[in-house]
């Protein structure tokens, strides 16, 4: 277990470095120039060009110029804004907002998520089994913004059950926007399970398990959960990925301080900088999950150790 | 001819002794095989006519086609479903909701609502479709290039993948958007591209992997075929079709990316007429004007539902496990 | 050894399984298929009775309906009795059904591997028989699991009980089986094809396990297989069934040699002997029906050599009446063909 930890986490290097790569390569190294790129239309005098030419080491060759970009990330340099203000600052600040966020999601997807997959996969064919199945077809369509808009007009302003925006009623704030957020990877999570737990049903193993006199409640929670847990455990890492994305948008329809609306705000105000800075710390931390992810993948499936 | 071998065992059943009957069993074993083989041929059974069949009987399947062939038309012909100009806008009528002139009412510049939801189908289509070709065409060469060579190749292409696997779509496509300094259909569909093939390509190695051990891949090369030959006429015809159903749910997705970039500014850019954009002005109306989120939205939902049903349907009638 | 706290009474002369007219039917969108049509049968103390048949014969679907683990929808038993020790497992309650599985009557399956749960260990899912049925600690259970594992001669047991299945060879893995299935001492072992995946040298160090346990314990086994050599080998009494029914039955030595049946017949004599090298073999012409289509009167007669239809005596045309399973021949034999006496006396000819 050891050993596949030590190897998950060397693999882990290479598409660290390579992920930073691509986006220094994007913002610096594709043809035009990148002070013009993440300036947008703000003008710019010479001073402040020649200023920011130093800054970003732009007359460097390029690969000098990663070296130090590289360097930077490490330092926890994720640039700076215009008015001089590193991002790591923006970070501090808000990053906590936004880990409550997340947080709240990662909670409703697992518990409504699996809760309403291993009833409806225990009961296939059933009503039940349909609504699950309808239900979440419709949260797959339906864009997470427009949803929530929808959240937000009929729970918010018509029903008057939660805040429309902000986070000033403490964790209760937080329930609306983190069910918007966890609404597509909650439905995901359900159809997983429900068609995993219902396919492990139809092993043999379960069979054996059947004539071995078990009660089946055992064979449903121990034997067939374990197994069927383990895609969804998979799809959990890959869907960190869209859920940063939709914090981007929850936080900016619930107007949440995170780093979301950070992100979008930097985006009206055409802080280049800011974006690709905060976006870059999304990356590590998507990366990082999936390791994290990887090594959960092992400890449940036995299989994977011993590769 | 064929009752004799039986009547003579029939009536000759009482005889105690036998003796050796080589020919009349060889006779009797022979027209046997001739009856049993006569008997009605199994039905033709290949996986797409099956799933053909399928899917005709599948009400999502059918409600999704038809959906989706609404909005294509409605993107390829959107004057078929409406006389109103989308830019023939008066103020006066700002931001008024659906009458009977008006189904959809008014937008904030006081534009038919209708015609501009209507008008907006052809970008999100167009960006999905574009978007879909280019993973689609990446996906099949990098992938069927890595499946088929294996070793380093395979080594690097698969390491690459693995990088760009990385950035996740949206975040990507968010970083290359920003510093790009157009944003029009192209550059959209380009950044989904750069940061949505990988899947595709990962669908196409394993089945090229599993589809190049096949004997008649085995007889092509002994024959001499060069490479290419064998990828385009052997192996990918053999290879493509899992990456074909997938592409045709991706386009749902994709759809709903662009949508999402464009609502959070980054995307399409005004004046462009796209249901992102004009979620994005209606945002702050929602008190007054619901009406101006609520009809695009509802036509995105629909859009990536008809993909979703559509998607659905097709790996159901595929999936051999579920018949 | 360990004592079961399921004690019931087996006295000599009682079976220890009696199935009576079991029948067994699918119902599917296109149509209800009769897996099981009516089959009656014993398994005394000590004794091994193979069940022999193709594929689709029904003879998989017939034991797990005795067991009760048929997959239940679509599998029905709409008829019949299945006595173990002289109670009806079938009209017992779940609960009573649950606890006779594994102290009572035990099973093991084709595949080990897929057979097995991946995720746990081989010494948690022989253990988990303890903790199940005998309310076991989890050190009691693995001490047991050892002491199975060393019975059923796996080298290594006190390392091995902590390896998953993955990590046995597919002789080990059905060794594991065995012992799981033995942890209680059943009265009754069901083997379902136990050697079928498994390679010819593997097979024979398997059965031969299996009968040394059987001596052991004196436990009753039901021998699942289509391998005719696997049931010279080892079987005391053997029934053949062919489209869901018997159609024939009796001691090995006696349906073997002499079988009475066209179908058994066809059987025998599609086994390739030595002293035949450069003759034609003999296959049964043929496939076996599809079961949501058994022909009419005797199910076999599309393939037999030996029917009668034109001028058939009334009550004996293969294709109109359907064959009772009857006795013939010595105490204990039954064939269920109109000419069975005939076949009995008069062999086909072709390879002997």
């Amino acid at each position: 277990m050891g050993r596949y930890i030590a190897r998950r986490l060397l693999l882990t290097i290479p598409v660290l470095i390579g992920a930073s790569f691509l986006i220094f390569a994007m913002v610096y190294a594709l043809p035009g120039d990148p002070i013009r790129a993440l300036a947008g239309d703000r003008p710019l005098s010479e001073a402040v060009q020649a200023q920011l030419r130093a800054e970003y080491n732009l007359d460097d060759p390029l690969y000098l110029q990663y070296v130090k970009y590289a360097g930077g990330l490490l330092q926890g340099d994720f640039g700076t804004d215009f008015s001089g203000r590193p991002v790591l600052d923006t970070i501090e600040q808000r990053l906590p907002v936004t880990a409550k966020l997340a947080l709240a999601a990662i909670v409703f997807e697992a518990l409504i998520g699996l809760t309403a997959g291993i009833l409806a996969g225990i009961r296939r064919g059933s009503f039940f089994d349909n609504l699950v199945l309808v239900t979440t077809t419709l949260l797959v369509s339906v864009p997470v913004f427009v949803l929530g808009f929808v959240a937000q007009y009929v729970f918010g302003l018509r029903l008057g059950l939660f805040p429309t925006s902000g986070i000033s009623d403490g964790w209760y704030s937080y329930v609306l926007p983190g069910l918007v957020l966890a609404s597509l990877s909650l439905a995901y999570v359900a159809r997983l399970t429900r068609t995993s737990l219902a396919e492990n049903l139809r092993q043999d193993y379960v069979r054996t398990a059947r004539a071995k006199g078990l009660k089946p409640s055992v064979i449903i929670g121990k034997h067939t959960l374990r197994n069927s847990l383990i895609p969804v455990v998979t799809y959990i890492g890959a869907d960190i990925g869209t859920l940063m994305a939709g914090a981007i948008v929850t936080e900016t329809i619930f107007n949440i301080p995170g780093l979301g609306r950070a992100v979008y705000d930097s985006v009206l105000r055409q802080e280049g900088a800011v974006v690709v800075g905060i976006v870059t710390l999304f990356v590590f931390f998507y990366i990082f999950f999936n390791l994290v992810v990887d090594i959960l993948y092992a400890l449940l499936d036995p299989r994977i150790r011993y590769d | 001819m064929t009752e004799r071998p039986q009547t003579d065992r029939a009536t000759g059943l009482a005889d105690a002794d036998r003796g050796p009957e080589a020919p009349q069993t060889e006779r009797a074993e022979a027209t046997l095989e001739a009856e049993v083989a006569g008997s009605p041929a199994i039905e033709e059974a290949s996986l797409w006519s099956d799933a053909w069949r399928s899917l005709r009987k599948n009400p999502f399947f059918l409600v999704g086609a038809l959906l989706l062939a609404v909005f294509l038309v409605m993107a390829a012909l959107p004057q078929l479903f409406t006389d109103a100009d989308p830019r023939a806008c008066d103020l006066a009528r700002s931001a008024q909701g659906p009458s009977a002139a008006a189904w959809f009412g008014y937008d904030v510049q006081g534009c038919d609502y209708y015609a501009n939801v209507v008008y907006g189908a052809r970008v999100s289509v167009t960006i999905g479709f574009i978007a879909m070709l280019g993973t689609l065409a990446i996906g099949v060469v990098v992938g069927a290039l890595a499946g088929y060579h294996g070793g380093w190749v395979d080594s690097v292409l698969a390491r690459v993948a693995d990088i760009f696997y990385g950035l996740p779509l949206i975040l990507g496509a968010f970083i290359l958007l920003s510093v790009l300094p157009e944003r029009g259909v192209l550059e959209v569909a380009l950044a989904l591209i750069v940061f949505g093939w990988m899947t595709s390509m990962r669908l196409v190695r394993s089945t090229v992997v599993s589809v190049k051990e096949a004997d008649y891949v085995q007889a092509a090369r002994a024959l001499g075929a060069p490479t290419r030959r064998i990828l385009v006429r052997h192996i990918l015809p053999n290879a493509i079709a899992p990456v074909l159903v997938y592409s045709t749910i991706y386009i749902g997705t994709l759809i709903a990316a662009e949508a999402t970039l464009t609502f959070l500014g980054i995307g399409l850019q005004l004046p462009e007429i796209s249901w992102g954009l004009q979620i994005n002005s209606a945002q702050n109306r929602l008190r007054d004007a619901a009406h101006l989120i609520f009809f695009p939205s509802a036509f995105l939902s629909l859009t990536v539902l008809s993909f979703i049903l559509i998607g659905d349907a097709l790996r159901d009638a595929l999936d051999p496990k579920l018949r | 050894m360990s004592h079961s706290a399921y004690e019931p009474a087996s006295a000599p002369g009682v079976p220890v399984l009696e199935v009576e007219d079991l029948s067994v039917e699918f119902r599917t969108p296109k149509g209800v298929v009769r897996a099981v049509n009516g089959i009656s049968y014993e398994v005394d103390p000590g004794e091994t009775v193979a069940i022999l048949g193709e594929s689709g014969s029904g003879k998989s679907v017939s034991v797990q309906a005795v067991m009760g683990i048929l997959d239940s929808p679509p599998g029905f038993v709409t008829g019949g009795r299945v006595l173990f020790e002289g109670r009806d497992l079938l009209t017992a309650s779940a609960e009573e059904q649950r606890a006779v599985r594994g102290p009572g009557i035990s099973m093991i399956f084709q595949d080990a591997l897929s057979s097995l749960n991946p995720v746990f260990t081989v010494g948690y899912q022989i253990g988990e028989m303890f903790r199940a049925h005998r309310g076991a600690s989890r050190k009691e259970a693995k001490a047991a699991a050892i002491e199975l594992l060393d019975r059923v001669r796996i080298p290594a047991a006190r390392e091995r009980v902590n390896a998953y299945p993955h990590q046995f060879s597919g002789g080990m893995r059905q060794r594991v089986m065995i012992a799981m299935a033995l942890a209680l001492d059943p009265k009754l072992l069901i083997a379902d094809e136990p050697t079928t995946a498994l390679d010819v040298t593997v097979q024979a160090q398997i059965m031969e396990l299996l009968k040394d346990l059987q001596r052991d314990t004196g436990m009753g086994l039901l021998l699942i297989t289509h391998d005719l050599g696997v049931v010279n080998e080892v079987a005391d009494r053997v029934l053949v069934m062919y489209a869901g029914n018997v159609v024939e039955t009796g001691t090995v030595d006696e349906v073997f040699t002499d079988p009475s049946h066209p179908y058994t017949e066809g059987l025998m004599a599609s086994v390739p002997a030595v002293e035949d090298k450069g003759k034609r073999l003999h296959p049964i012409v043929g496939t076996p029906p599809d079961l949501s289509h058994i022909p009419s009167g005797c199910s076999f007669h599309p393939r037999c050599p030996r029917r009668v239809l034109e001028g058939a005596p009334p009550g004996r045309n293969c294709r109109d009446d359907v064959p009772l399973l009857l006795p013939v021949g010595s105490v204990g034999r039954a064939s269920a063909c109109h000419y069975r006496e005939e076949v009995l006396r008069v062999r086909s000819t072709g390879p002997a």
